[in-house]
């Protein structure tokens, strides 16, 4: 059974003003399987909480462990990361001119497996993934995410998703700018790869409106850089009702 | 209190040059142009067109005595198309243009015949013309491709082994011709090459044009495009890859002379290594006779490594207002870490992450050629230069 662990993890960032602390003591345990959602503010840390987990050198560790299966993922560069099966689905994917969808996925597939994918099988794999998703044929043959509106840049995150087959993935505000039919059609995928191969699954929102597709098993509210409450799927309920505020209201309160 | 003096000359620029003590030419239809070299005073590196060069490395060039005897040339088959030798005072030699600088009027004082590739027919067809074993004495060539009206080819140039070499290729474009012209410079790493190619293109006919600089020392191919009649179009493409120590340099021009022309000029580049040089600069005129015009140019550099220059120079020049669009853009810009990290968190590894993202860079250019073996080819050409160094 496979394990993620986040053990007082903190963060800084350098900026034009100086290092700036962002996350201050995160700790957080995913197994294989589980759904957990991290709701919370803008600005409190949760896509560097992302960012972090994937290895983006913008972010400096200062303290603390990640351990996939006991295996120090600080340690590793951002591919090794990737092989060992962690995945992050970005918020704003970048594009890459003149590299196709096919050509990307086949040599990410390659890399991960560390071996080159049978064809047949493959473009069977690819094919039906994309009809799963809503995504037309000739989606494959365009540049990576050029000239891809919001919703196609998140179904081809998800479409990497389902077919690279990670342990454990983290959802960057995979809902934010997807009108109905685009979440519940990205939702359907997330939940396929978690069907399909027991995929855990870090979901970072602002909304509650994706975890009436993704139901998570664990809620964790994320407030100025650490986990300020956790509970089960009733706490993204009272969020919903309550907002943020009472958050706030604490962390004013103990300054 | 200032008096209303009139403005000094000095007030509005008329005076010498900060390049030296030559006002330049303003306006690039109004540059001096001869094909006798006599004509040209002496290089000395200061000149606008010679400036971003270096010129000690091919004084032999652009001063010297050429030996102006046939290129070995080698040429694949096709219908519809056909090579020979014709003499220099032929009636099909200087329909294109006039040499603007020393290397090309030499090259075009000292050529003995000029190789003629003509098409015919309007299917479409490939010839490829290799010049190779040229050595290492200074020569110079002519060559005339002329398509003619309503034909259709792909004619390719391609330079391998050694060679120090100045030419003139004249390119004419027949009315309602559809032709492409790919300068392919794969030479060794001690060879220089100076060409200028000038197209002249006819009533609704298309050219495009395909600079591809991968070997050789020095090696500046200037093409120049006189859209000279109505529906003229030119696409101006180009691909380099300088490589540690090479200078690889082509001045792009593109003269809108007559209604409805349009142009679009793309040369991107990658630099790796110490001293690896690029210079692109793009002039486009836009004269009075070309109302309608729709012209875009751009240049793209992709900086490796630490220790090389990119000049990307962008010049635009309109005569007249009346136009659809003009438009250029230079970017010379480092890699981009954002990328890396979208392919690195997929799991592809570092190295094999930047070659991907140099060949997508580059592939734009090579996609557009039109001959899958020609562009495969290319492609793994580019491959050998990235793993290469």
């Amino acid at each position: 059974m496979s394990v993620l662990e986040i053990k007082n993890l903190h963060v800084n960032v350098e900026t034009d003003q100086g290092t700036r602390e962002i996350l201050r003591g995160v700790d957080l345990t995913i197994r294989e399987g589980e759904i957990h959602a991290i709701m919370g503010p803008n600005g409190s840390g949760k896509s560097t909480l992302a960012y972090t987990i994937a290895g983006h050198p913008k972010y400096t560790v200062v303290q603390g462990e990640i351990l996939l299966d006991g295996e120090d993922v600080l340690e590793m560069s951002v591919d090794e990361r990737a092989r060992a099966g962690m995945f992050l689905a970005m918020q704003y994917p970048v594009e890459i001119p003149g590299v196709t969808v096919t050509n990307f996925l086949r040599t990410a597939k390659t890399a991960i497996d560390g071996e080159a994918p049978s064809i047949r099988t493959w473009l069977k794999d690819v094919r039906g993934a994309m009809t799963n998703l809503k995504m037309d044929s000739a989606f494959a043959e365009r540049n990576v995410n050029e000239g891809f509106s919001g919703g196609e840049k998140k179904r081809n995150e998800i479409l990497q998703l389902e077919l690279l087959k990670p342990k454990f993935a983290v959802l960057d505000e995979t809902d934010s700018g997807l009108d109905v039919d685009a979440l519940k059609v990205v939702s359907e995928g997330v939940n396929r790869a978690h069907a399909n191969t027991g995929l855990g699954i870090l979901l970072i929102t602002h909304y509650t409106r994706i975890l009436r597709y993704i139901k998570p098993d664990f809620v964790h509210v994320f407030v100025a850089g650490k986990i300020a409450e956790q509970g089960g799927p009733e706490l993204a309920d009272r969020l919903e009702e309550e907002g943020y505020d009472r958050y706030h209201v604490a962390e004013s309160a103990t300054q | 209190m200032q008096s209303t003096a009139l403005p000094t000359p000095e007030q509005h620029g008329i005076r010498a040059h900060s390049d030296g003590p030559i006002v330049p030419v303003q306006t690039r239809s109004e540059r001096f142009r001869s094909t006798d070299v006599a004509d040209f005073a002496p290089i000395t590196g200061r000149e606008h067109e010679w400036k971003y060069s270096p010129v000690a490395a091919f004084a032999d060039l652009t001063s010297g005595e050429l030996d102006g005897s046939r290129l070995e040339v080698e040429a694949t088959d096709a219908a519809g198309l056909s090579l020979s030798w014709i003499p220099r005072d032929d009636a099909r030699i200087g329909r294109a243009g006039t040499p603007e600088e020393r290397a090309s009027a030499n090259a075009w004082s000292s050529f003995g015949e000029a190789l003629l590739v003509e098409v015919a027919g309007e299917e479409a067809k490939t010839i490829t013309v290799t010049r190779s074993g040229l050595g290492t004495t200074p020569r110079a060539a002519h060559t005339v491709v002329e398509a003619a009206p309503n034909s259709r080819a792909l004619v390719v140039l391609r330079g391998i082994g050694d060679a120090r070499l100045s030419e003139n290729v004249e390119v004419v474009v027949g009315e309602g011709a559809n032709l492409t012209v790919v300068s392919l410079q794969e030479w060794t790493d001690d060879s220089v090459h100076l060409a200028s190619h000038f197209a002249r293109i006819g009533r609704d006919a298309k050219l495009k044009h395909i600079v591809v600089s991968l070997g050789g020392k020095v090696v500046r191919v200037n093409p120049s495009t006189h859209l000279a009649e109505q529906g003229a179009d030119v696409e101006a493409l180009g691909l380099y890859f300088s490589d540690a120590g090479q200078h690889l340099e082509q001045q792009v021009f593109v003269h809108h002379d007559a209604p409805h022309t349009r142009s679009r000029v793309t040369y991107k580049g990658a630099l790796q290594g110490e001293g690896a040089r690029s210079v692109w600069i793009g002039d486009v005129l836009i004269g009075n006779a070309a109302t309608g015009t729709d012209s875009y140019e751009q240049n793209r550099n992709l900086v490796l490594t630490d220790g090389t220059r990119a000049d990307s120079v962008p010049n635009l020049e309109i005569e007249t207002g009346d136009i659809e669009g003009a438009g250029h853009a230079s970017a010379t810009g480092r890699f981009d870490d954002e990328q890396l990290f979208y392919l690195q968190a997929r799991g592809i590894p570092e190295d094999e992450a930047r070659r991907l993202v140099v060949r997508g860079f580059l592939a734009e250019v090579v996609q557009q050629i039109g001959d899958a073996e020609l562009e495969e080819r290319l492609i793994r050409a580019l491959e050998a230069e990235l793993q290469g160094s």
